[in-house]
């Protein structure tokens, strides 16, 4: 049966503008409002998110010099940092911040192919926020079971919030898991079946490759945390046993039996482990091209690094037990988890390599952008080669549960997407708002974060090899560790307020820049790829103005040899100037549309 | 206006290359609806929904030390003073399965543009759907009242019995009511002219078939692991 293209389409769809305030700014169906929105609310949640680190590292530079900061309240400080900067901050700004705005843009289309499904996807996101932050104002508090929940400690008496603060904790979790598949099909869908003339899988930036299959290990992996919060939800009221082993609590046998805690490791990080894909595949996508751009040279080996986004998206499913060394499985397991999780090394050190390659005689521009993206590398090669030693069994059994591994997944995981949020907000700030952001101050915000994190996760390995073991509340008399270690978890503790003010720097220049920035030229990078080519910046309803844009080379067209300017957008015709990827850099098959021949 | 571009590798008749160039192709990589595609990708997530209900329910099974109490005997219907094994359980397969055969002629109907048809057979299909959520609440009422089952208790052996019981047939009966509301929905779109006015297409109602086709797959499985085994 003939079926015709979404793309081709277009003009016989209906395109109604927003009238109102409500459905321009509010109850938007727009997916580049619906991106800020999931942006702005997972930037204020972070901020939470933030604070409460402060209050840790506080009791743990100054141990007991603040009345606040009780061991409960503590517990609860490390659960909630976690799970907000993990899931409400990290999975809602690349794929809902990021993934919104970029995916129509950058792939050619008007919109998501279903924005009411869009809309509802931020709606139930902010309701997952609300739920998650009322668990602060309920008898109890949040749950302070640290962000893996593990039962049967997250739902047994002593545990702070074990009452109401891990029901609510859980619900949000499923409110999120729902709000994240009904914006994920669309990401999926539109990536697939919306693309634009021209706009081959092979041509699309990497951007898209990276919240692809970001989004697409998000569907596959959530289910897992979903069925574990509802059991978990069922453990805690109508004390079902799934998770729930015979046990005596306070003298009293409870009415438990026979259930697997183990189970709720294992589905746990059937989910945890690709979270952290989640994470990251978006940030390797947006750092490529911001690397690219900014170096004005085609991204190395285009190819390798779509295969290895696959990859390690692929590889992530079955590396899910490395978290659980030591939860008593059988040890034959260490065996097959460890050589999988060192596997996924290769498609990743092969990521890191073209990176470097790319930047390799490249004219690199060291804007803001750019000074982010480099200390992504620095910091992600930093975590990843930690990652080799506790995927080691051996290595990881006298690590696990010390700041090593703090160390290890904060660098990798929080500071490294962290560093490329920044890179992809001052990159494409210029598109969003029509300003440009203040150099200078962008300079300030990249050093004092960059030095700032380093000062912070460094000494944590150290801390780690010595054996200071991590959540603990205070470190009481114990004999094998040193004075040292507590003077240089006092000075964490001065570079992570450091740190954290600073990042005041990146609000106080977005805003004075809406204010009163001065007015962005268009494509003010030179950059390639479609969403710098709308008619209007930022672009208006629609995106395309009468007629959709048509593609005809990749997106990496820089510095084409003999061309005068040193960007090729994707919209010039082979006949104007030549396809610079089918001279230098080896593609296998060509995939030109017929148009080209 | 060919979408697959043609290279020499595909000319020189490599199969391989020629599917990697038809799916990287530019527009689309399926040439179906973009409805349609949505509800595969979402079906796939929600496959990984059930499974994991299902691999949850196995290991509690390995892990507890109580005896699980024989389905067969539990599901048992007494017809003329003789206990029949997993009777009603047989009668709602059956009704699922042939509120799927309803599903497939509706559909069959929608493409050839017969609105009445489509409408009846849709409306066939929910009524046998909602039947089955009819029986479902009866086996529920049986083992809850008459056995004494509870999500957390089970007087015929292991309480994990009863929670996974109510927890996996729960969640699939709501996935079959939340079909039974689909369904009427679009057949009655069907019916007042609402995707008549629309191109006159009737795409959506194949989607919703794989949705109601799925949930009955989803029904077998969970018929054969916790019914059967």
């Amino acid at each position: 049966m003939a079926f015709v293209a979404f793309a081709d389409r277009d003009h016989e769809q209906e395109h109604h503008d927003p009238q109102t305030f409500l459905t321009k700014y509010v109850w938007s169906q727009d997916h580049k409002v619906i991106a800020i929105q999931y942006g702005g609310i997972a930037i204020l949640v972070g901020l939470i998110a933030l604070g409460l680190s402060i209050l840790m590292r506080l009791q743990l530079g100054f141990p007991n010099s603040f009345a606040v900061i009780n061991p409960e309240s503590y517990y609860q400080f490390v659960t909630m940092h976690g799970m907000i900067m993990v899931v409400y901050l990290l999975t809602a700004l690349f794929l809902g911040g990021f993934g919104n705005y970029l995916i129509p843009l950058m792939c050619g289309s008007r919109d998501m192919v279903f924005p009411f499904l869009n809309m509802l996807s931020v709606w139930f996101y902010f309701l997952s926020v609300i739920i998650l932050l009322a668990s602060f104002f309920v008898p109890g508090g949040t749950t302070g079971a640290g962000w893996t929940l593990y039962p049967p400690q997250s739902i047994s008496a002593g545990t702070p919030g074990a009452g109401m603060g891990i029901i609510l904790m859980l619900v949000s979790l499923a409110v999120f898991i729902v709000a994240a598949t009904m914006g994920g099909l669309n990401y999926v869908t539109t990536v697939l079946q919306a693309r634009c003339k021209g706009m081959t899988l092979m041509r699309m930036p990497l951007s898209i490759w990276g919240i692809f299959m970001a989004t697409v290990l998000a569907l596959l992996a959530f289910p897992a945390l979903l069925v574990s919060a509802i059991m978990m939800i069922l453990d805690t009221t109508i004390k079902t046993s799934f998770f729930m082993p015979a046990m005596i609590s306070a003298g009293e046998q409870l009415s438990y039996n026979d259930g697997s805690p183990i189970l709720f490791q294992h589905l746990f990080w059937f989910f945890g482990h690709p979270e952290v894909y989640i994470v990251a595949l978006p940030a390797f996508g947006l750092v490529s091209d911001v690397l690219a751009t900014h170096a004005r040279k085609n991204i190395f080996g285009y190819r390798m690094m779509v295969w290895a986004i696959l990859a390690i998206g692929g590889l992530s499913f079955i590396v899910w037990a490395h978290h659980m060394y030591v939860s008593g499985m059988n040890p034959y397991f260490g065996f097959f988890f460890a050589t999988t999780t060192l596997i996924i090394a290769v498609p990743t050190a092969l990521k890191v390599y073209n990176w470097v390659l790319t930047l390799w005689q490249g004219n690199i521009h060291l804007r803001v952008p750019m000074l982010f993206a480099i200390a992504f590398i620095f910091t992600f090669i930093h975590g990843g080669l930690t990652g080799i030693f506790l995927g080691n069994v051996v290595i990881d059994l006298p690590l696990s549960d010390t700041y090593f591994v703090v160390a290890h997944f904060h660098m990798v995981m929080g500071v490294s997407p962290v560093l490329v949020v920044f890179a992809s907000l001052y990159h494409w700030f210029p598109l969003m708002s029509g300003k440009m952001y203040n150099e200078t101050l962008g300079k300030w915000h990249f050093w004092l974060t960059f030095l700032g994190a380093y000062s912070v996760y460094l000494p944590m390995h150290y801390l780690g090899f010595q054996g200071v073991p991590r959540r603990y509340f205070s470190m009481g008399n114990t004999d094998f560790l040193p004075e040292s270690a507590q003077m240089l978890n006092a000075s964490i503790t001065v570079s992570a307020i450091i740190l954290a003010a600073a990042q005041s720097l990146f609000f106080i220049n977005i805003f004075m820049s809406l204010w009163k920035g001065k007015k962005a030229e268009k494509n003010c990078w030179g950059a390639t790829s479609l969403e710098w080519l709308t008619p209007d910046q930022p672009p208006k309803h629609g995106n395309w103005g009468h007629d959709l844009p048509v593609v005809h080379r990749w997106a990496y067209d820089y510095s084409v040899p003999g061309q005068e300017q040193d960007y090729t957008p994707q919209t010039v015709p082979a006949s104007e100037v030549p396809v610079g990827r089918e001279h230098g850099v080896s593609t296998g098959f060509s995939f030109e549309t017929d148009q080209e021949k | 206006m060919s979408d697959a571009p043609m290279t020499e590798a595909v000319e020189a008749g490599d199969t391989f290359a020629g599917a990697v160039v038809d799916y990287s192709a530019d527009k689309q990589a399926f040439h179906v609806p973009w409805g349609k595609a949505m509800m595969w990708i979402f079906l796939l997530s929600d496959t990984f929904i059930f499974s994991t209900f299902l691999i949850g329910y196995m290991t509690v099974r390995m892990s507890v030390q109580d005896p699980w109490p024989l389905t067969s005997e539990v599901f048992a219907l007494s017809m003329g003073g003789e206990p029949i094994p997993l009777l009603l359980i047989a009668i709602m397969t059956f009704i699922l399965i042939t509120s799927s055969g309803t599903m497939a002629m509706a559909v069959n109907m929608g493409y050839r543009k017969e609105k009445e048809k489509t409408f009846w057979l849709m409306v066939a299909t929910a009524v046998l759907g909602a039947s089955f959520v009819g029986m479902q609440m009866f086996e529920w009422t049986k083992l809850i009242v008459d056995e004494g089952v509870r999500p957390w208790y089970n007087p015929m052996g292991a309480a994990q019995f009863g929670s996974a019981f109510f927890m996996i047939t729960g969640f699939h009966g709501l996935h079959v009511t939340g079909g039974v509301i689909y369904l009427l929905v679009v057949a009655f779109r069907v019916k007042n002219g609402f995707y008549e006015r629309r191109g006159n297409n009737y795409e959506i109602v194949e989607i919703a078939g794989l949705y109601w086709h799925f949930v009955d797959l989803v029904w077998v499985f969970i018929f054969a692991f916790f019914y059967l085994w």
